[in-house]
């Protein structure tokens, strides 16, 4: 398995022929954020727009995929339909291994289909399939069908599809990956749909044989045991992610009802992960080659006649998606925030920004910026039944109002106003409103992800206002989580693979000169991200942030808009500094 | 001896783990589908999971299949494979009524050794190593 380049199968949608290329450039780019933005480099269109048919559609896993515990995750690459610049988006699931053992180290999909079709892929095939019929079909749908249209080697291969949100072009369109997991941010279902493309499939039917001698075997024994065997994991494989929620609560952290404020200590009991847990959690589910299984899967069960007729439908949450359709819309229950996540993964739609959007258009009509008219539905803080209508509106670009909400919250602001309550750092915040490091950094964020540096965490430590200090913290965080998503790793095993953790791994297998140059290539890919960033017309100071961000308490007590606004001028010109010449 | 038996899989999390230990452990592959025991779903992630792989018969179908006299009864259960007397036929995967062997595109035969390592990377003790035995009268088994 160990190459000395990368193997990148090439798919021409508008010809429908496919070429297996080698790629040289491992010891500099790893695979996973480096490989995409290499393939992006000669891929792409910098200068085009996201719609143009020859812009690629990357995927890109690492040198470590399936070779390790939690080297689980892939990156989607693409010019988004959000902001047009080039970004990334993160999903686990099956596919970084089902695309390991297909043979591939990456996977380029460009032009447009002649009509809606399916990509077909293994290490011994290669289809594009018509499937006009697939046409509106939900995501849940769609999954179902593309296992029944592609029978044999289920367990062993990953399903990508797009629900209507994809189809017909949202901005805030995710891609299901496999079920429970997505591409969600910035677009990628557009993108997709913009392709033609509904659904890849991709079957990992080969594998590698593994280095002689025993230093790779007692090596993974020992990564494997501090995964299961120490509690490092132990957040991630008990409550979850949701477990959050109670903790930012309690830190006047976690938005509610449009961020109008960040703490409610009687409402979040009900939505808290322990709630979700006892009430709701069915079973536990895991990324291939992860034994941690932080995948919580709960149920939503409706009465749909009253003779006692049920159905139940099984969602996973996270927190993330519990804070963007749960507290940000008021909401207290934890099977009605299930019921509306359950519409958002049927449209195809980010569940958070999906949230965000909502929460945002709740204000507005309560101001009358907007009416029901547009809206279509009464929204009210804590009303779960008119979320769920808005949900499926958003989800199909109902009508003029959600087509364009669907292009971002701050594009509808803009046309009916309500811009100072938009929800927006970037893009659709994260649920962090932990204070001004966070959100300087997620609006100047490469995915606008909280993950893309630790500003959140640095909040709940520091009350001290340094911009210096801050801004330091940000452009030394970067570089190593981009190390771990070009491996691509879990970011939840950060503490498990640290620099010399990844080294020893890369050395096992061959790796020696990745191995000896980690700090190096860290800052070397993140430059290499930012500068096609740029490239693509990124300007930093484009990015304002809405006045309702800076009138939140945090524990630290109100956010300082002066602090707010000198952190990002600074992580402006330090960002700028990485990606201009001297 | 014992053999390896799946008795809980209905806490399985999809993880691979058991599947992926076995490759890399016995077969020295890294590979889904190079192992004695592979992991599917059954109509996706929502209906759990189930684990293929040699149920450990002590009359064993693919025994009878092989040729070559490749394929032996393992005592306790199961069978044992002797590759170099393999041709790699595949009348042991066509016989085995339960896709408990599987065949690799270079024709090599997969099946599971009753060795057990799988079992120790197993997070949620889906498995288990168990002396083989005739099912008891009101004895049940998953």
């Amino acid at each position: 398995m160990n190459r000395d380049h990368f193997r990148v199968l090439v798919v021409d949608l508008d010809t429908g022929q496919s070429q297996v290329e080698q790629f040289d450039g491992r010891d500099q780019a790893i695979g996973g954020s480096g490989l995409a933005a290499l393939l992006f480099e000669k891929y792409g269109r910098k200068d085009r727009p996201w719609s143009h048919a020859d812009q690629p559609f990357i995927l890109a896993i690492g040198p470590l995929t399936g070779a390790f515990p939690l080297m689980s995750k892939t990156v989607a690459a693409f010019k988004s339909p959000y902001h047009d610049q080039y970004t990334e988006s993160h999903a686990g699931g099956r596919l970084a291994l089902a695309l390991r053992f297909a043979g591939y180290d990456g996977l380029v999909v460009t032009g447009c289909a002649p009509g809606l079709s399916i990509l077909e892929l293994g290490s011994r095939h290669i289809r594009i399939r018509d499937a006009g019929y697939l046409r509106g079909m939900d995501a849940y749908a769609t999954g179902k069908l593309l296992r029944r249209i592609h029978p044999g080697g289920s367990g062993h291969r990953s399903i990508l599809r797009i629900g209507p949100a994809g189809e017909c072009g949202l901005a805030m369109a995710c891609i299901n990956v496999d079920t429970y997991r997505h591409f969600g941010r910035l677009g990628g279902g557009t993108v997709l749909g913009n392709k033609n493309i509904k659904g890849i499939i991709i079957q990992g039917d080969s594998g590698f044989s593994l280095p002689e001698g025993s230093d790779y075997q007692k090596l993974f024994a020992t990564v494997y045991e501090q995964v299961t065997a120490t509690n490092m994991m132990q957040k991630y494989h008990n409550l979850g992610t949701a477990a959050n929620l109670q903790v930012l609560d309690d830190l006047k952290a976690l938005p509610w009802r449009n961020l109008q404020q960040t703490s409610d200590p009687e409402t979040i009991t009900g939505v808290n992960g322990e709630t979700f847990a006892d009430k709701t959690l069915l079973r536990n589910g895991a990324c291939s080659g992860c034994p941690v299984g932080c995948i919580h899967i709960g149920y939503v069960r409706e009465k749909f006649h009253q003779d006692n007729r049920y159905f139940y439908r099984q969602v996973a949450y996270d927190y993330e998606p519990i804070f963007a359709c749960g507290t940000m819309l008021g909401l207290g229950n934890p099977f009605e925030v299930l019921g509306i996540m359950d519409e958002m993964e049927k449209m195809g739609l980010d569940a958070m920004s999906g949230g965000v959007a909502l929460a945002w258009a709740t204000e507005a009509l309560e101001q009358g910026l907007v009416s029901v008219r547009e809206t279509g539905v009464e929204l009210r803080f804590g009303d779960a039944a008119g979320y769920r209508q808005a949900a499926r509106m958003l989800g199909t670009g109902a009508n003029d109002f959600y087509t364009l909400l669907g292009q971002g919250t701050l594009r509808a602001a803009e046309a009916y106003g309500g811009r100072d309550f938009a929800c927006v750092l970037g893009q659709e915040m994260a649920g962090y409103a932990t204070g001004e490091l966070f959100f300087a950094a997620q609006s100047l964020g490469f995915r606008h992800s909280h993950l893309d540096t630790g500003g959140y965490s640095y909040d709940q430590k520091h009350a001290e206002k340094d911009v210096d200090r801050a801004v330091q913290f940000l452009l030394d965080d970067e570089p190593g989580r981009v190390l771990l998503t070009s491996m691509v790793a879990c970011l939840f095993a950060r503490s498990i693979y640290t620099e010399e953790m990844l080294a020893r791994c890369l050395d096992v297998l061959g790796y020696e000169t990745l191995a000896g140059n980690l700090p190096e290539l860290g800052e070397q890919i993140r430059c290499h991200r930012w500068r096609l960033r740029f490239a693509t017309g990124f300007r930093p100071e484009d990015v304002t942030i809405p006045k309702r961000f800076y009138r939140v308490q945090t524990w630290k007590g109100p956010v300082d808009p002066a602090y707010l606004d000198q952190l990002r001028t600074r992580y402006i010109e330090a960002l700028r500094a990485r990606v201009e010449p001297d | 001896m014992k053999i390896l038996t799946a008795p809980h899989m209905e806490r399985c999390i999809g993880c691979h783990s058991c599947s992926l230990a076995c490759a890399r452990l016995v077969h020295k592959k890294l590979s889904w589908e190079s192992a004695g025991i592979r992991i599917r779903s059954a109509g996706g992630l929502s209906t759990g999971f189930y684990a293929v792989r040699c149920l450990g018969c002590a009359d064993p179908f693919c025994v009878a299949a092989c040729p070559t006299g490749a394929l032996i009864r393992r005592r306790g259960g199961g069978v044992l494979l002797r590759e170099k007397k393999c041709i790699q036929c595949g009348d042991c995967v066509q016989a085995c009524p339960v896709e408990g062997i599987v065949q690799d595109r270079d024709g090599r035969i997969y099946v599971c050794l009753q060795c057990g390592q799988c079992v120790d990377y197993c997070p949620h003790d889906c498995l288990e190593m168990r002396e083989a035995r005739s099912v008891e009268p009101g004895e049940v088994i998953a």
